[in-house]
């Protein structure tokens, strides 16, 4: 058994975890729920040793221990796969998997053929299918995560902690995921289970511990307890979106994306998009459905002017062809796009919310050549009003905001420019539920001034829920188009599954 | 409050450091905090002021410029020749003599494009700015030895030597210029959005492209500011000595990115300010001058030099850690 007892953990003043005491039960999967922000992460950092300095005690077995470092933590039979993926991408699978614990044979050299034939049974126990030299580079993410989790298998332990697992994994690979949980529970080991994926927790969790703002606030058995309540518990509240439908005009559409069509930059076979034709009305929040690889974000991508090279097709803003060759030329004529990864594209996380914000509009708000800091200000504090950013002045630093707020602020820089079409690659991933269903209510209002929005998106229930229009994409292609009546979770997915599996 | 004076502290640090070292130096040597000595000092690290100015534009972009030393060879050469024996077209038998300000505009030009010239070589050709730059340092030493035919060019006139060595409103010539660079370069990086997108650039490339800049124009200006200002350097130098040696300015890049390092910017980009430059230019200048008057052997300085360096950057990566 796992006991943590009055756990508090500060960064500079602030506090992340607060007095938090649970109890993790072997044999048992241990659900740890709670918004972004709450601390799971900062939780089970704690507990693997990441951090070492912390008030409060923990106890392994019964025993009081205090890693000092995440290597103390494995030899003491605490594993951690983490959300993030840690893999050095110009390594293969085996060299990944023995990282830092390297079997070595009685000259001291690599013994290679032992870790790769270690590394093929752990790779078939969770039928991953590839080589074991693959290159983790080579590997779809969702791989790469089954890679992270083959790697926390490979030694002993008692406790596995799991952040976010499934995070990019397809259903069939939660499956094997599951199935090997089932196993380790089997074993009696203390499995600890964090996701936003509340289904998911349902059908593996046997506890949960319920974490807000940094504290416990209840934990018990999976079986008594349901779905919203569960949501209640970790929010505080209960929410709910109900898309109120506007009048549609679909007289001139304000989009009109024909035939286009993308080539694979490398491989010149391979076309990322093929053939498509799409348009967009004033006021309509279109939906793009598809799985991972289906090209939604190279749709975006290519409105926005990034693939310059080897695209083909028209795209018409406002009737006009107007084939972007930068995003520049994209923003000056009112396209914005909202990017899937807003650490990666989004921000730059080491300068303060202002400069984030006034980022797109720096021609706007200069006088005689120089920024004016006052108009600067106005137009950073206007839009954290606008949207209710939590930060604490418009000079914190935007590394040290929330996912949540952070979506704000990269959403906040595309309006600042006066877009008439809004693109959002998965604008809530990684976000609270809060957060997620304000910007669902910003999308909402935005629609209803009359801005086309494109929102890409790969959780149903989100599209579902604010579009008007449902395009499915499949492989490069549209394979169907729903109106907001027709559309459902089976025939939107039946869509999007590519044929011949 | 803690963070709040260990934040302060942080920031002045190098300032402190500054003073501590002058102090030293004066109770060491009783040449040193005379009034001669001083305006020395600040004409001798002017020329490294203009060329690290340059450098940390080029270094807030996660790029690097190892070019500068052989660009202000380059143009300080070709001013030079220029000056003295202008340009003759033997088809043509046309002799084209240059005027002083003539003379200046095409060295600073000749530094400028070449910098456009790297910045074009990094953007478009994707060539890593370390290789464009480490080529360039090349090419420019040669072209620099073609041109004087390795042989230094001398005597221009007082007009021009008073670039290097003339002094206005009592202070030298040399220190308005880098003062002003100083003050130009600063006004850029603080108040204008080129200033902002130079920042962003460094900070996240992928996110400053998302915001509809245009990173190729932005890396390209930044560059050939970088050659301009390091054929400004040639100038100084070469009016300083009233000779343009073909060997002038070997190893300089090295004393601007360590000004640059010293200064707090850091080499992954995004972070850093002009005023850090210039008090780590500061800082070189100061300590060769001291080693100097301290009779401290040539070879010795390299090594104090060297363990400053490493010890000014292990400081600081210990104070961001700590924040």
């Amino acid at each position: 058994m796992l006991v943590a007892e009055n756990i508090t953990k500060k960064f500079s003043g602030v506090v992340a975890l607060r007095d938090i005491c649970m109890e993790l039960h072997p044999g048992k999967v241990n659900a740890i729920l709670g918004e972004n922000g709450a601390g799971k992460s900062t939780l089970m950092k704690v507990l693997s040793g990441v951090y070492s300095e912390y008030q409060g005690r923990i106890l392994l077995k019964g025993v009081h221990v205090n890693f000092a470092n995440p290597k103390e933590a494995q030899e003491a039979g605490v594993g951690i796969i983490h959300q993030e993926l840690n893999l050095v991408p110009h390594l293969s699978i085996v060299e990944n998997i023995f990282l830092g614990r390297e079997l070595t044979n009685r000259f001291g050299m690599l013994d290679h053929k032992a870790m790769k034939s270690r590394t093929q049974q752990l790779l078939e126990k969770l039928k991953l299918n590839v080589s074991p030299n693959t290159l983790v580079f080579d590997l779809k993410v969702g791989q790469q995560q089954v890679v992270e989790i083959a790697k926390a298998l490979l030694t002993e332990c008692h406790v596995l902690i799991m952040d976010e697992p499934t995070s990019a994994i397809t259903e069939s690979e939660v499956n094997v995921l599951f199935g090997i949980i089932d196993e380790l529970r089997r074993e009696n080991k203390v499995i600890v289970y964090i996701s936003h994926k509340l289904d998911e927790l349902f059908k593996i969790a046997d506890r949960y511990v319920v974490l807000r703002d940094g504290k416990t606030i209840e934990s018990g058995d999976m079986k008594g307890i349901d779905h919203d309540t569960l949501i209640r518990k970790m929010v505080g509240r209960e929410i709910n979106i109900i898309r109120t439908k506007g009048y549609l005009s679909k007289e001139t559409e304000i989009l009109s994306v024909q035939n286009l069509c993308l080539k694979h930059s490398e491989s010149k076979k391979r076309d990322l998009l093929k053939n498509l034709s799409f348009n967009l009305y004033p006021g309509e929040i279109l939906g793009i459905f598809g799985l991972m690889g289906a090209g939604r974000t190279e749709l975006l991508e290519t409105i926005f002017g990034l693939n310059k090279e080897g695209s083909s097709g028209d795209i018409k803003l406002n009737q006009r062809i107007t084939n972007f060759g930068s995003p520049e030329q994209a923003m000056r004529a009112g396209i914005a796009l909202v990017p899937e990864d807003r650490k990666k594209d989004g921000l730059v996380l080491g300068l303060d919310v202002k400069t984030n914000i006034s980022i797109t509009t720096l021609n706007q708000l200069q006088r005689m050549g120089l920024i004016s800091e006052s108009s600067e200000a106005k137009l950073a504090q206007k839009y954290i009003d606008l949207l209710k950013i939590k930060a604490s002045s418009v000079d914190q630093l935007v590394k040290n905001l929330s996912g949540g707020n952070q979506q704000k602020i990269v959403i906040a820089k595309c309006l600042a420019t006066g877009p008439s079409v809004l693109m959002l690659d998965e604008p809530t991933r990684g976000i609270d539920i809060n957060a997620k269903s304000e910007i669902y209510k910003l999308i909402i209002e935005l629609a209803s001034k009359g801005m086309g929005i494109i929102m890409v998106s790969s959780e149903l229930p989100e599209i579902l829920a604010i579009s008007d229009r449902v395009l499915v994409m499949c492989e490069g292609s549209i394979t169907a188009e729903f109106n907001a009546k027709e559309a459902y979770e089976d025939n939107i997915l039946k869509a999007a599954i590519p044929r011949t599996l | 409050m803690m963070t709040f004076t260990r934040k302060h502290f942080s920031k002045f640090q190098s300032l402190i450091a500054l003073f501590i070292l002058c102090i030293m130096l004066s109770i060491l040597s009783d040449k040193f905090l005379t009034v001669d000595n001083c305006w020395n000092v600040m004409r001798q690290i002017s020329v490294n002021i203009c060329i690290a100015v340059g450098m940390t534009l080029v270094v807030l972009t996660a790029g690097i410029d190892l070019s500068v030393g052989s660009v202000l060879a380059l143009c300080g050469a070709i001013t030079a020749g220029l000056l003295k024996n202008g340009i003759d077209i033997p088809s043509n038998d046309l002799h084209i003599g240059f005027t002083l300000l003539g003379a200046i505009l095409v060295g600073l030009i000749t530094g400028a494009g070449v910098g456009t010239f790297n910045g074009l070589v990094i953007t478009r050709f994707k060539v890593p700015p370390f290789v464009a730059t480490l080529s360039m340092l090349t090419i420019a030493r040669g072209l620099t030895l073609l041109w004087t035919q390795g042989f230094p060019i001398s005597v221009f006139g007082d007009q021009f030597d008073y670039i290097g060595t003339g002094w206005f409103l009592g202070i030298p010539v040399p220190v308005w210029i880098s003062g002003l660079v100083v003050s130009i370069a600063v006004i850029i990086t603080t108040k204008t959005p080129l200033g902002r997108h130079i920042y962003a650039i460094g900070g996240n490339e992928n996110a400053a492209r998302l915001s509809g800049i245009n990173i190729n124009k932005v890396k390209i200006i930044v560059y050939s500011m970088a050659g301009g200002l390091a054929a400004l350097g040639g100038l100084i130098v070469t009016a300083r000595l009233d000779s343009a040696q073909p060997n002038a300015g070997v190893s300089y890049e090295l004393d601007a990115i360590a000004a640059v390092v010293i200064g707090g910017t850091s080499l992954s980009g995004g972070k850093g300010t002009i005023w850090g430059t210039l008090l780590g230019a500061i800082i070189i200048g100061v300590l060769n001058n001291g080693l100097v008057l301290l009779n401290v052997s040539p070879f010795w300085q390299q090594v104090v030099k060297g363990a400053v360096i490493l010890l000014a950057v292990i400081i600081d990566k210990a104070n961001s850690k700590s924040e």
